[in-house]
């Protein structure tokens, strides 16, 4: 089994339904993505999902430094952000893949997959 | 045995092994980074040791169990590779076996995961002529006019994305070996049309390509001989290739099909076409899937190639055949293939009307305005004509088609 981040990406301002464009829609998507989210489980493959609030909401934290630098909002500038995500365990990426299909369908959005380092990556990073 | 003859043992062991080792030991050892190193170390140690102790009987064989030491020598040398590590790669590269997938030839494995729709294209060709058809990163690199290093980059960074996320190494399932199949001949076609119609550079034919995507069609008919679309990509390769060397003038111009000297075509080529047409024409009045993209271009070929000359072309024929692929696939591309043949049997007006209507979508096309140009010029509009050849000579990046273009522009009266 590998491990995938499935992220769906929304855009930085959220509307009153957030990134739906009415009231039944978004409802209807949360309906389909709890919806998957039981399959998921039901069929092995989840390990943790959620929504994020919206990017203005964060805060960006330096602490390389002596003192924390703080920054009012997302460390990237950009007009998409991370909305929320996946992680799911699949037996490798067609699999991924294909989850990622129903995932995209079930919350209207566009999803990146992404894989997670293995235990066999990281020790190849640590190779002499 | 002679110098010569082991010479030529050593690249037809290259030419017809490579890609069987290579999806061997990827299956074996789950690497592809390992697999291609240690199949290139065992062609090594056959050019310094099938001189001196003769070519092995069964040089496959020979090369095979070289190269998997090579792999295990590679491994213990680097002792890298934990017994946790080893362990969760055969995981991820060794499914259980698919009970109703199609014949388990680690090459047909290899094919899908070089071909993998997760990858960019440019990453499927590259993977596909080093790992299946043993090209080396110079060879890739010069035919696409990347500079090596480039090349070499794009290969690794593959590799790893095939590692990281864990892509199959297995034939995909009944329900999507088609699709992924159509994504493994498009990038053979791709391959057999750069070298077909090089789009940049010097040369105006590249040999190398088209032979090496002749080759990777041949291994996919070994492998899926039953798949209609398999064959009609062979042989729409082999009637193409079939007319090369007529295609290109002593001093370097295109020349068209209706003036190409029709002796000069491979008849060996256009024969075992043919032959391959028929075998298609058979399997669907029997009763098999109607013909695909691959199969229809074969066919409209094969009619190309029957003709003695150019005048006894059947276009009606061929005007049935565009229509049907125009069915499948209504893209610009194929409808200004078929105003050509409309223009055959109708005349150059209704064809021009028809390309007027593609015009939005093909403006930056340079066969669109070549054929927007003879059609112009057939019907006595020599300024129009003009025009349409001069975008044409600029949007080409082919050497041989712009000095075809420029003399043909050169011959308008206005």
């Amino acid at each position: 089994m590998a491990r995938y981040m499935l992220s769906v990406f929304g855009s930085a301002e959220r509307g009153e339904f957030g990134d739906y464009p009415s009231r039944e829609a978004m409802l209807q998507a949360f309906a389909d993505t709890g919806a998957f989210n039981e399959k998921l489980q039901h069929e092995g493959h989840f390990v943790f999902a959620d929504g994020l609030e919206p990017a203005t909401t964060s805060t960006t934290v330096d602490g390389q430094g002596g003192t924390p630098v703080l920054t009012d909002g997302p460390y990237l500038e950009t007009k998409e952000h991370l909305g929320g995500f996946w992680v799911v365990e699949a037996a490798d990426l067609d699999e991924a893949l294909a989850l990622a299909a129903e995932a995209s369908r079930a919350c209207r959005g566009v999803v990146e997959v992404r894989p997670f380092q293995s235990a066999a990556s990281i020790e190849a990073l640590l190779e002499p | 045995m002679t110098g010569s003859a082991v010479e030529e043992a050593i690249t037809r062991a290259h030419r017809d092994e490579w890609a069987r080792v290579v999806a061997g030991l990827a299956r074996r050892f789950g690497d592809l980074d390992l697999a291609e190193e240690a199949a290139a170390d065992a062609f090594v140690a056959a050019v310094e040791r099938w001189p001196h102790d003769g070519v092995p009987p069964n040089p496959g064989g020979w090369l095979t169990t070289t190269a998997g030491r090579k792999a295990t020598d590679r491994l213990r040398r680097e002792s890298r590779r934990s017994a946790r590590h080893q362990a969760a790669q055969m995981v991820s590269y060794n499914p259980p076996p698919e009970a109703t997938g199609p014949v388990g030839d680690d090459r047909l494995r290899l094919v899908f995961t070089c071909c993998h729709p997760a990858l960019a294209i440019e990453a499927r060709i590259a993977l596909t002529l080093r790992l299946l058809g043993g090209l080396t990163v110079a060879e890739i690199a010069s035919a696409f006019l990347v500079q090596e290093t480039t090349m070499a980059q794009r290969i690794t960074r593959a590799k790893a994305k095939i590692k990281a996320a864990h892509l199959p190494y297995r034939v995909p399932s009944a329900e999507d070996i088609g699709e992924r199949l159509a994504g493994v001949l498009a990038v053979v076609y791709l391959v057999f049309n750069e070298g077909y119609l090089t789009s940049a550079g010097e040369n105006p034919l590249r040999t190398d390509l088209t032979e090496e995507a002749v080759r990777l069609g041949r291994l996919l008919r070994t492998l899926l001989p039953d798949d209609g679309e398999v064959t009609g990509l062979l042989a729409l390769m082999l009637l193409t290739d079939a007319r090369r060397s007529s295609r290109v003038s002593r001093n370097g111009e295109l020349v068209t099909l209706e003036d190409q000297d029709r002796g000069a075509w491979d008849r060996a080529l256009i024969i075992e076409g043919h032959a391959l047409v028929r075998e298609r024409l058979a399997a669907v009045a029997a009763g098999s899937e109607p013909p695909g993209r691959y199969q229809l271009l074969a066919a409209i070929n094969a009619v190309h190639t029957d003709a003695a000359t150019a005048d006894e072309t059947d276009w009606s024929q061929i005007l049935l055949l565009y229509d049907r692929l125009a069915a499948l696939d209504p893209s610009p591309i194929v409808r200004l293939n078929r105003a050509v043949a409309v223009a055959e049997l109708n005349g150059p007006d209704l064809a021009l009307a028809e390309l007027d209507r593609l015009s939005g979508a093909l403006d930056g096309y340079h066969a669109f305005h070549a054929a927007r140009a003879a059609l112009l010029r057939r019907c006595g509009r020599d300024g129009a004509a003009r025009a349409a050849y001069d975008r044409a000579i600029d949007l080409t990046g082919n050497p041989a088609e712009r000095a075809y273009l420029t003399r043909r522009r050169g011959g308008l009266v206005s």
